[in-house]
């Protein structure tokens, strides 16, 4: 019994992880690029969420679309001004360039919002649901975090190998130059990526701050990490790898800071990482590719 | 087009920096305070203004002024200029607010509201030979070794000792879980002292959880491992952000033990959009009960409610009690504002055990302290009720 609750809180913090790695995993599989930035577009999400629903009153559901609709613009805007100029720079300079937007984020949300911490309200209300006579109890959050987290996965395979813009994204992701030689808008595939990512980075930030009910300028830093680690893992690029390496990490850690200690449990996480990375150097889905000369 | 754009980008951040420090020197100087006319002593303080455990700072601030203010305004031999400087309840920070503090010439201080900074600090005060009074930096490190800082608040070991003794007087919990943050000596100290007191008054421990500064944002592997170990209260030696997360998650599966917590727990009905009914009947030790009707409570919790529009917290009156017994420790060595900062720091060092202080903190029998630094003076157990601080009893 203990264990199918340690597994249940392990699910619900991987399928936030997972929708948090489908981003890094998108704008990575496309752009080629560490979009580091990623953590705190999810902090701007559950802020956006927060003002929306705290101050102006609206309903939750008019806050998370707020929050998808800021976010998506921010990443477009993020991707134009800060990626785009350095297209044709080395990748370190991209790298770079992202960790500092990152920081730019976070300060530019210390002085918005301030750095005391906010509690979140959940989007979803609802009393816990309890399973085998009581004995374990679901909150609500927990499953609809699971859901959004399957259905997004779906739509993005869906969007990817059916729709044109989803073709013209693989293109683009295997071969830049014959893609666009081929009539593809290379930019225009690129900024649709950062607006996906982003907006899912928004519905992650809500889903995040739900669960775990704190807002402050440095809440999307850690699970921006995790999850990247999370996208790493299952194979960065492939998007039903993110999503198992996002529940997989989740599961992992709940359990050892179950079973072994809550002290070591980020210690554990990373080191199971490091041995999958041993074993398997492309993640557990990755796609080994071999490099052209 | 390419090099006007990052250009843009580059001034939009130089632009986001100066802002900033625009912010920053905006609010140093409102943090000046009141300056008394003519001579007065420099107190300094660092305090987090900022930050995660800024309630504690603001509420510090804010009791410190009161009490300079009504001093001053009294004319008498002692006035006060008080000045605070910002550390976020972070060491480094608190190390350059010292430093900043030092140069402007404080001659008492009253080293930092959190314990960690407390920690980082109290050396240098006492290599500088500048006494301290802290309001609230608990732990006994703060003090141990160094003969010219005391404090107003209880220490750690003190508060762990006193919740257990309280828990089991008043048989609150027969099954107890503790959860507790590892890496702050503020959080360790208070649960080490509560576990050897559970042992001695045969209460039971059933569960020990403990988290740390990077995991404290998902509580689920706590409170499940205290649900399953059946325990009907959990003790929270912890400060009141992680504190609000835990009441909320508990909350969200539906388990509601008896939550008792520290001075730590102090402000959680202020952290902004927290549900306060999620706090409904947890219980704190504190030294301080805004709802005592004696006239020097009152009046303080009137002016304190006039000026900042809310309730003081313990932390307001262990400030606003630091200034007076500063002003009573001066008049009784004799003490005037040329004295040059380790002069005072001898006189003060040599007064402050032999004086007995009433305060706003403690209860009748008054305040003192011993040699080492440390106060003594009794706890008060509060409830929490309809969103208020309630004594208990």
């Amino acid at each position: 019994m203990v264990l199918l609750n340690h597994l249940i809180n392990g699910i619900s913090l991987g399928s936030i992880y997972a929708i948090i790695a489908l981003g890094y995993t998108m704008v990575y599989g496309i752009a080629k690029m560490l979009n580091f930035a990623h953590g705190d577009v999810i902090m701007v999400g559950g802020y956006m969420c927060f003002c929306a629903t705290v101050y102006l009153g609206w309903p939750p559901l008019a806050g998370i679309a707020l929050a998808v609709v800021v976010c998506t613009v921010l990443g477009v805007v993020i991707e134009r001004l800060a990626y785009k100029p350095l297209r044709m720079a080395p990748a370190l300079a991209v790298l770079i360039t992202a960790i500092g937007v990152s920081y730019f984020l976070q300060n530019a949300a210390l002085l918005l919002w301030g750095s005391s911490t906010k509690s979140f309200t959940s989007v979803v209300t609802g009393a816990p649901i309890p399973l085998f006579g009581g004995q374990l109890t679901v909150a609500p959050v927990t499953l609809v975090t699971v859901a959004a987290c399957v259905v997004i996965m779906v739509a993005l395979m869906l969007f990817t190998s059916k729709t044109k813009a989803g073709t013209a994204m693989r293109a683009v992701s295997e071969d830049k130059g014959a893609a666009e030689l081929m009539g593809i808008n290379v930019n225009t595939t690129i900024s649709l990526t950062f607006a996906i990512g982003s907006g899912l980075a928004a519905i992650a930030g809500v889903l995040l701050c739900s669960a775990y009910p704190t807002l402050m300028p440095t809440t999307g830093s850690m699970p921006g990490i995790k999850a990247f680690t999370a996208a790493v893992f299952g194979g960065i690029g492939s998007i039903p790898g993110a999503f198992v390496g996002g529940i997989l990490l989740g599961v992992i850690e709940i359990l050892a800071g179950g079973y072994i200690s809550t002290q070591l449990q980020n210690a554990i996480v990373f080191a199971v990482l490091i041995l999958v990375l041993l074993v398997k150097p492309d993640g557990l889905l990755g796609k080994r590719m071999s490099e052209k000369v | 087009m390419k090099k006007s754009l990052s250009m843009l980008l580059a001034g939009a951040m130089l632009l986001g920096t100066l802002a900033g420090c625009g912010g920053d020197t905006a609010a140093d100087s409102s943090q000046g305070g009141s300056t008394a006319s003519g001579n007065a002593f420099k107190i300094g303080g660092t305090a987090p203004l900022t930050g995660n455990v800024a309630i504690y700072g603001q509420a510090v601030q804010n009791g410190a002024q009161i009490a300079v203010d009504e001093i001053n305004a009294e004319g008498g031999d002692i006035q006060f200029d008080i000045r605070f400087e910002d550390d976020q309840g972070q060491t480094d920070l608190a190390t350059n607010a010292y430093a900043v503090l030092k140069d402007w010439g404080m001659q008492l201080s009253l080293l930092s509201v959190t314990t960690k900074p407390g920690e980082a600090i109290a050396p240098l005060h006492f290599e500088d030979r500048i006494f301290a009074l802290t309001p609230s930096a608990s732990s006994t490190a703060v003090v141990e070794g160094k003969d010219n800082v005391f404090q107003m608040c209880f220490t750690d070991p003190n508060q762990g000792t006193a919740s257990a003794d309280y828990i089991a007087e008043q048989q609150l919990g027969t099954k107890i879980g503790v959860i507790y943050q590892t890496d702050e000596v503020y959080s360790v100290g208070i649960y080490e002292k509560f576990k050897e007191e559970a042992a001695a008054k045969g209460l039971e421990i059933v569960a020990e959880e403990s988290f740390t500064t990077d995991t404290q944002t998902d509580f689920s592997v706590q409170i499940n491992a205290c649900r399953s170990a059946g325990a009907d209260l959990i003790f929270l030696p912890i400060y009141y952000t992680p504190a609000s997360l835990i009441l909320t998650q508990a909350n969200a599966i539906g388990y509601a033990p008896k939550f008792f917590g520290v001075d730590g727990m102090d402000g959680i009905l202020t952290v902004q959009n927290f549900d306060t009914s999620l706090a409904e009947g947890v219980m704190l030790l504190t030294p301080f009960n805004a709802d005592a009707t004696d006239e020097k409570t009152a009046n303080f919790v009137n002016k304190y409610r006039e000026q900042f529009g809310e309730t003081p917290n313990q932390f307001a009156a262990d400030a606003y009690d630091c200034i007076y017994a500063y002003k009573q420790a001066l008049e009784t060595a004799g003490c005037t504002p040329d004295m040059t900062a380790e002069e005072l720091c001898e006189a003060m060092m040599a007064t402050f055990p032999t004086i007995t202080f009433e305060g706003l903190t403690g209860d009748g029998e008054g305040i003192t302290w011993q040699q080492t630094g440390e106060v003594s003076k009794s706890p008060k157990g509060m409830v929490i009720e309809n969103g208020a601080y309630v004594g208990m009893e």
